[in-house]
């Protein structure tokens, strides 16, 4: 049982990590900040809910579960908020979401 | 594997290091020493600092960060151009690193349990917080107690930060009144008219006040205690002011009252050792609060604790409404 749950966890962990790097990846290589955001959502939902779940199996039913559980409670109620706030500021500064557009912001500046 | 990840770490804050001092745009470079502070937070909790690691993360990433973005809002955005003697500069950065790099070589191994800081008092404070203190939390004790005198002037470093602050920047420029906010409007609604942050924020801020409550108390037993708590009671109020804007924050905890948890917080301390006096033993001496020492010890680390706790929140939000209060130096 203890293995199977290990095994399982692992799993997690390391589909959880893969959905970071690729997140990572994303945010490096897409052309302009809204599919950068995007790219990097991927981080704050699948990666953290993974990387969590898999701890979670490996703490089994303690009490830092539900520290665990609340932590990713959190998260997913703050990562989209901050990629809200990101967005609705980059639409004040006046970046438009144009998707064939290959320049960003930074590289303007 | 704690030294992989430690040097893991310690290899992503050289190279955040190097482009904190490389870039000119000054926004990402405090960006980047927000950054800094986690990967060193990370550092330290896997080196078992978890007190540290949380003053770090809620101090160094957390509020320091809206400290140095209010003061850029009075700046300029970009650095000027460096000075031009940097050759000097770098000789004399090369000849110190190599002597502290030489200086290393003299250091104990990582974890070696002979080091000079293992023989100290390190192992005293082991065995006697059970005997004298009894809680669970050896650095509380170590801070609260042990070494009280250096946590009260910690706790006076802060306070008088706050003052010289509140000196620096509430005073009114060339005998003119106190300048006004540029748009005013835009700075009294805040991020009202946005509705998302808005709601999730005036969800979350009642959950990190109870979370700082909750640091504050479970010091004893957990990583915590006042500066942390302090931090974090801080960043729940800085939170209501960035969705609910300047007023309203300011109509919840006036600046008078700032002031007041400034004062009442850092002679808290300061009383709480006179008592010590008073009643008999020393100063800082919490054994005779109580008529059982150890349950007097217990009762004086919460008294200072609260002390700690109530000083870093009113300097704390005081230097960021300071900051907020003005549209340039």
């Amino acid at each position: 049982m203890d293995f199977a749950l290990d095994i399982i966890s692992w799993i997690l962990l390391a589909a959880g990590g893969a959905f970071v790097l690729v997140g990572g990846i994303g945010a490096l290589r897409m052309p302009n900040l809204y599919t950068r955001m995007h790219a990097a959502s991927v981080t704050d939902t699948m990666g953290a809910v993974l990387v969590m779940a898999g701890v979670m199996l490996q703490a089994g039913l303690t009490l830092a579960t539900f520290k665990l559980a609340a932590i990713l409670l959190f998260l997913l109620i703050t990562s989209p908020t901050a990629s809200y706030a990101l967005a609705s500021a980059a639409m004040l500064a006046g970046i438009k979401p144009d998707a064939g557009q290959a320049a960003d912001l930074e590289q303007d500046s | 594997m704690t030294v992989l990840f430690g040097v893991f770490l310690l290899t992503l804050l050289v190279i955040t290091a190097v482009a904190i001092v490389r870039t000119k745009n000054l926004f990402v470079a405090v960006m980047l020493l927000g950054i800094f502070s986690l990967l060193i937070a990370a550092n330290f909790f896997i080196l078992d600092a978890a007190d540290v690691a949380l003053t770090e993360a809620a101090v160094g990433a957390g509020i320091s960060t809206v400290l140095f973005l209010g003061a850029l809002a009075l700046t300029s955005e970009y650095e000027r151009h460096a000075t031009p003697h940097r050759w000097l500069s770098v000789v004399v950065v090369l000849s110190a690193a190599l002597v502290i790099l030489y200086a290393t070589f003299d250091k104990p191994a990582f974890g070696d349990p002979n080091a000079p800081v293992h023989q100290h008092v390190a192992p005293w404070y082991l065995e006697k917080t059970p005997e004298y203190i009894d809680i669970p939390n050896v650095v509380t004790a170590v801070l609260g107690s042990f070494r009280g005198y250096d946590t009260l002037g910690e706790v006076f470093v802060v306070f008088t930060a706050g003052i010289g602050v509140l000196f620096l920047l509430s005073a009114p420029r060339s005998g003119k009144e106190r300048p006004r906010p540029a748009r005013p409007e835009l700075v009294a609604i805040g991020l009202r008219e946005d509705l998302i942050p808005r709601v999730v924020g005036r969800l979350l801020v009642p959950f990190i006040l109870l979370f700082g409550l909750y640091v504050q108390f479970h010091g004893e037993y957990g990583p915590g205690g006042g500066f942390q708590a302090g931090a974090l009671v801080a960043a729940a109020f800085i939170l209501y002011a960035l969705v609910e804007g300047e007023g309203r924050t300011l109509q919840a905890l006036p600046q008078k009252a700032l002031t007041a948890l400034m004062i009442i917080g850092a002679l808290l301390y300061g009383a709480v050792g006179l008592a010590g006096i008073v009643l008999g033993s020393e100063f800082l001496d919490y054994s005779v609060l109580s008529a059982d020492p150890v349950s007097g010890q217990q009762l004086g680390i919460i008294l200072i604790e609260a002390g700690v706790g109530m000083a870093v929140t009113g300097v704390l939000l005081s230097i960021f409404h300071a900051f907020a209060a003005r549209d340039e130096i």
